[in-house]
């Protein structure tokens, strides 16, 4: 087999549209907007890729698992805390901040009055230490809560608000506890990292590739997940809990591990939103950023791993332009925007890339048609899907299996209409 | 209580709701390879005996022993591991997934977290999903999205992906129940290959559907039993055609 069949043939990738649609991303990623735009605009891509790792997490989290987290903006936060933590200290040594009354503690605290670096703060002095408190901290305060939700089986839009609350409860804290946490400025004024300038523009390049790097691992990561039994079970989660609770799974562990790796995904695009950004501040943790995430996937497309992607660029680089011009308008557009996609396009612009796809006939090996081609549609839906597909395949050519789909249908019917004559009859 | 050679030993099984006993002192033992069905009117409790064998409700007093083990105790997910198999009412399947996947998703390894990342479709369960899917007559359509089969494949389907797990104790709720009288006939067919190697529990109103599955019937009204035995000897119950199946 040669390398592009193997691709084809693995689950993971999701087939031949799969792995195009991968290629495609990473193009547009690795080579056309390094090539086609200047290094403050590709900073700010870069910006926006980080939101992505927040919509590849809500992905499985929302679209597969059916578990509505508005409160994403706590891990962003998190990861992009702890990263600026690190930062802020190497920024703070005791030769540029000797005009301080205490120096060698960053800035803010010496404002607040603090005489002496607070205890958590001094791992942080670790490159190692924060790295690793990036993914286990949001993981671990993921865990509490999924733990302290799903086992009590709290579920759909009262988990939602009480995401939502713990947003709003963490961003108040930062900004009330200003000595510990910059308050409402953040953290500003990061320079390097291990002496190394990264405001400059090599280290933008750099960074740049690196976060496009990790998200394309997020993205495997998921995608490895989603192929699995594990991305089987979400899915049924999300259609029939009880089922599979007396299928024998224990769900809460499902959902509360799921809920973990969506935290932690998050938490790595805070982290690299600090790097590139160079600042950290409470308004990415509250709960209009965490909506502004949801939102961002959904128009992408809840479903759709690579969909979120371009929503979270499309969604931003709209919020970019219209901020500059209309500073006024966005939110309103951006209501409306969320609006028409959960009122017309519930699937995205994956969603409408599917339709045009299937309309199209584009990616389909004649084998391919008789299945689905994405599991997440629901059973409507799934079966407006199927007819066009049978149709198309009718049109194209007539081989076995596009006529055995069709007499399927018929049968099917015939069986329905029966079984509503029985009872007809018996009432 | 003691230790019996029963399946299924319910003893004195009651629940209240806000005072109201929906099962009151209810006592019932299943054999091994037994069919049973529950009758009875509206409200005589019998999907909540189904509710509180497969842990869905609590008991308020009352033991309920599978196997010798204790069951009141135990969470949902336990008492499936330990082979209790419950389809509900309402045709409960995956609509969004293939019958080969609800079939799949039903197999009973990697149940835990982890277990399921690492899950391989290996040849045994290949095997085991063909030979349900020709238990439950649906072999033809295992690459079908499961949401466009009939009413009554959804309900087969159900019990196939309960015979996944190759379960000691099977209880079906209405298993019949929107169904062709071809497809009752299949059904009564396929209950009747299945109770081979278990024990059955059956809910079910229609009784001549009754009459071609049951080993014993119990009659159930308002949380107790009315009576229990063959079904001629029910059927010439005084009390039963009083309650139940006079009108």
């Amino acid at each position: 087999m040669t390398l592009w069949e193997k691709m084809k043939a693995s689950p993971v990738l999701g087939g031949k549209e799969g792995v195009i649609g991968l290629a495609v991303l990473a193009a547009v990623i690795f080579v056309i907007l390094p090539l086609s735009v200047d290094i403050f605009r590709l900073n700010l891509i870069g910006k926006y890729l980080t939101y992505a790792f927040v919509a590849v997490g809500l992905v499985m989290l929302w679209g597969h698992g059916g578990i509505l987290s508005l409160g994403q903006g706590i891990f962003f936060g998190l990861g992009g805390y702890a990263m600026a933590m690190f930062l802020k200290l190497e920024a703070s040594d005791p030769e540029s901040t000797k005009i301080q009354s205490t120096p060698g503690i960053p800035d803010f605290m010496d404002w607040n009055q603090l005489t002496a670096l607070p205890w958590f703060w001094e791992p942080f002095k670790s490159l190692p230490f924060t790295l690793i408190a990036v993914l286990t901290i949001p993981a671990l305060f993921a865990y509490i809560i999924g733990y302290a939700m799903f086992k009590r089986r709290v579920g759909g839009v009262y988990f939602s608000i009480i995401t939502q609350a713990i947003a709003l409860i963490l961003s108040i804290l930062i900004v009330g506890q200003q000595g510990y946490t910059g308050g409402v400025n953040g953290m500003t004024d990061l320079r390097t990292m291990l002496g190394w300038d990264i405001r400059s523009d090599s280290a933008k390049y750099i960074l740049y590739f690196v976060n496009g790097l990790l998200l394309f691992g997020a993205i495997f990561l998921s995608k490895y997940i989603m192929s699995s039994k594990f991305g089987m079970l979400l899915l049924a989660m999300r259609d029939k809990e009880e089922r599979v609770r007396f299928s024998g799974y224990d769900v809460s562990n499902f959902k509360i591990f799921i809920f973990c790796l969506a935290a932690m995904m998050s938490a790595v695009g805070g982290a690299m939103f600090t790097l590139q950004v160079g600042f950290m501040s409470p308004s990415f943790v509250g709960i209009v950023p965490s909506i502004e995430m949801v939102i961002f996937c959904a128009v992408g497309g809840r479903a759709s791993l690579i969909g979120a992607v371009y929503g979270t660029l499309l969604v931003n680089y709209g919020k970019t332009v219209f901020s500059e011009t209309y500073p006024e308008l966005w939110l309103f557009l951006m209501g409306g925007l969320f609006i028409s996609v959960v009122m017309f396009f519930p699937n995205g612009l994956a969603g409408i890339w599917d339709k045009l796809a299937t309309k199209y006939g584009w990616f389909k090996d004649k084998a391919e048609v008789a299945k689905k081609p994405e599991v997440s549609t629901s059973g409507v839906e799934a079966q407006v899907v199927l007819t066009e597909t049978t149709e198309t395949m009718l049109a194209a050519d007539s081989t076995n299996t596009a006529t055995k789909a069709p007499r399927k249908r018929a049968s099917k019917k015939d069986t329905g209409l029966e079984s509503s004559k029985m009872r007809g009859a018996e009432a | 209580m003691s230790n019996t050679d029963f399946v299924l030993a319910v003893e004195d099984l009651t629940v209240s709701f806000d005072g109201f006993k929906a099962v009151d002192s209810l006592t019932m033992y299943i054999d091994k390879n037994e069919l049973r069905v529950l009758v009875g009117p509206n409200g005589a409790g019998k999907t909540t005996v189904l509710d509180l064998i497969c842990g869905k409700t609590k008991s308020t007093a009352g033991s309920i022993k599978f196997n010798n083990t204790e069951l009141t105790k135990l969470s949902e997910h336990e008492i499936v591991r330990s082979g209790v198999g419950r389809k509900f009412q309402n045709p409960s399947i995956y609509e969004n997934l293939t019958v080969y996947q609800n079939l799949e998703v039903s197999y009973p390894k990697g149940r835990g977290v982890f277990g399921s990342l690492t899950f391989k479709r290996t040849q045994e369960v290949e095997d085991r999903v063909r030979k349900v899917a020709a238990d439950i007559m649906l072999t033809e359509f295992l690459d079908m999205e499961s949401a466009l089969l009939s009413h009554g494949q959804k309900q087969w389907l159900e019990i196939g992906m309960l015979l996944m797990q190759e379960p000691e104790l099977l209880m079906l709720d209405e298993p019949v129940a929107g169904m062709s009288a071809k497809e009752r006939d299949q059904t009564a067919d396929l209950l009747n290959r299945i109770c081979q190697n278990r024990s059955v529990i059956v809910i079910e109103h229609d009784m001549e559907f009754v009459k071609k599955i049951a080993h014993k019937v119990t009659v159930l009204h308002q949380g107790k039993i009315l009576a229990e035995g063959p079904m001629e000897k029910v059927q010439a119950d005084e009390k039963v055609i009083e309650v139940y199946l006079g009108h």
